[in-house]
């Protein structure tokens, strides 16, 4: 396989877009990555492109019938939650096989003011049939809250170690313009918002909103012939995992095994270590999930995580904080566009790595490698990690 | 054959999954793998997810008792559901994990003090949970706490 370089990278700030079209934002999205690596839509060879709501609507076509209809390959792709990252894996796969030496990743979302994901996946015909607050939750509050619930009933973890994740991000997402929310919160603020289910409250979900980013991943024969000298990422590792037999996953979604294995996979793949990363953007869709994937990335030792939380780890350097988490605001407070968040997570990455102005308020002092994990429920796990 | 053609003329109540049968008594029947003796609440397995097997797979009945392994108090539903409640992850007695609501807590308390019902022991019992539309009751299953 051949290495493979993030050149350019664009997003348009996560938020609610009600008056545009979703492949309006992922064709935005793209136009400013595309100039952001100094090419042209003449030069890219393949687009993949991410979108989740909109699956079966050929958004990546309609992206190029907006930005450029040069009649290269199209690929869509849908991966729950994991949606534009699977996009930028499949991009960066098309340019390490050797097959292209320019591809675009574009993810995309309109949610509007959609809520309770996960509903009816039974696929019955007579709603009567359907099982959701009948037989318990399946919706994704119940699966996260149950994960957070998990780790208190094995370490004693509590609940404002959750809530503290969820000040952090806020606290993080008021120095990024790209973010939904941009407002700090205090612990009570988190605490006394409402119960959505327990142990999450209002403050600790991940809201819906509308978002684009794009990423242009090239060749090192096409990095030196456009990069003129500037700095750019390399992807160090590109890894998808879904969800291996555990003994309660088809009861209740084990969102842990499957980001092992993927951080697993990652680190030996990069030939690093969880100590050598700088920043690391993962999958807060729940203050919850933030606080597991602590452990399931090795950020902290197994049972560790609230400890980790008490000595202000994720936080920002700049804030008093260390191995610094979801700097962007992570999906708590930038947002959660479901198919735009993959391909964020790596323009926040390659913004740190390489001092981009669009870091600037934010920016992690000499970072040279970052994370970026996503997980889509049902299951499948991205990690990405960048060096430079 | 028999027991479709039973089920089409049938008015009386049906089970909201398959995997639930209300006679003689209200219990779950689950598939077991004849290789690995991987157990799955369910009764139409192509194959084991756990070793790939493709069977034979076994119908068994399963316990009506077992123990929460872990919970979530929902605050907030679909029109017509009834909040807050308790969902919950039930360990059957003969090892296999269903989700289902807990009936007769207090989920406020759950709430506080949430360590009290990890591994409290918890039974079977259904009750109609909608109108099909061909005005049949739909029976749900769900647990409440037992003695043991």
């Amino acid at each position: 396989m051949r290495n493979v370089y993030v050149l350019g990278t664009g997003m348009i700030k996560f938020g609610r877009y009600p008056e545009k079209k979703v492949h309006q934002l992922g064709a935005e999205a793209a136009i400013i990555a595309i100039k952001d690596a100094g090419i042209t839509i003449n030069d890219v060879e393949i687009l993949v492109s991410g979108n989740l709501f909109q699956a079966s609507a050929m958004i990546g076509q309609r992206i190029l019938q907006q930005i450029g209809q040069t009649g290269i390959p199209v690929v869509n792709v849908t991966n729950a939650c994991a949606t534009g990252s699977t996009a930028v894996r499949e991009a960066y796969l098309g340019v390490a096989s050797g097959m292209y030496d320019i591809a675009l990743a574009v993810g995309s979302e309109q949610m509007g003011k959609a809520g309770l994901l996960g509903a009816n996946r039974d696929g019955v015909a007579d709603p009567a049939y359907n099982t959701e607050g009948k037989l318990g939750s399946g919706l994704m509050p119940a699966v996260f809250g149950q994960a957070g619930i998990e780790h208190m009933r094995k370490y004693g973890t509590k609940l404002e170690h959750f809530a503290k994740i969820s000040v952090k991000s806020h606290q993080h997402a008021s120095r990024n313009p790209y973010s939904q929310y941009r407002n700090e919160i205090t612990l009570d603020d988190v605490l006394k918002s409402r119960m959505i289910a327990y142990p999450n409250t209002l403050y600790m979900c991940c809201p819906t909103g509308d978002g684009a980013a794009a990423a242009v991943l090239v060749s090192e024969e096409k990095l030196r012939e456009l990069a003129g000298g500037r700095t750019r990422p390399r992807i160090a590792a590109s890894i998808l995992t879904s969800d291996p037999w555990t003994e309660r996953d088809l009861a209740l979604p084990d969102v842990s095994t499957l980001t092992r294995r993927a951080a697993k996979q990652a680190y030996e793949t990069a030939g690093i270590g969880p100590k050598d990363v700088d920043l690391t953007e993962l999958h807060d869709c729940f203050a919850t999930a933030e606080l597991v994937h602590y452990e399931n990335l090795q950020l902290c030792g197994d049972g560790e995580a609230a400890k980790f939380i008490d000595e202000r780890g994720g936080v920002h350097p700049n804030l008093g904080g260390k191995s610094p988490v979801n700097v962007s605001g992570g999906l708590l407070s930038k947002g959660h566009p479901l198919g735009a968040t993959g391909v964020a997570n790596i323009c926040e990455v390659t913004w740190h790595l390489t001092e981009d102005e669009r870091a600037k308020e934010r920016q992690v002092p000499n970072a040279k490698v970052g994370m970026a994990h996503v997980i889509g429920l049902g299951s499948a796990c991205t990690i990405h990690i960048l060096t430079v | 054959m028999a027991e479709q053609a039973k089920a089409a003329t049938d008015t009386g109540p049906r089970p909201i999954v398959p995997y639930l049968k209300l006679d003689p008594t209200p219990h779950l029947i689950g598939q077991k793998c004849g290789i690995c003796g991987a157990t799955y609440a369910d009764v139409s397995r192509m194959a084991c997810s756990k070793c790939g097997g493709t069977g034979p797979f076994e119908t068994v009945s399963l316990s009506t008792h077992g123990k929460v392994y872990v919970f979530s108090v929902i605050h907030q539903s679909f029109p017509g559901i009834k909040t807050p409640y308790m969902t919950a992850i039930v360990d059957l007695s003969d090892g296999v994990s269903v989700r289902a609501t807990i009936d007769d807590v207090d989920p406020e308390e759950a709430e506080k003090d949430p360590h009290k019902f990890f591994n409290m022991p918890v039974e079977l019992l259904t009750r109609v949970a909608a109108k099909d539309q061909e005005g049949r009751d739909v029976i749900a299953f769900a647990f409440k706490p037992s003695a043991n």
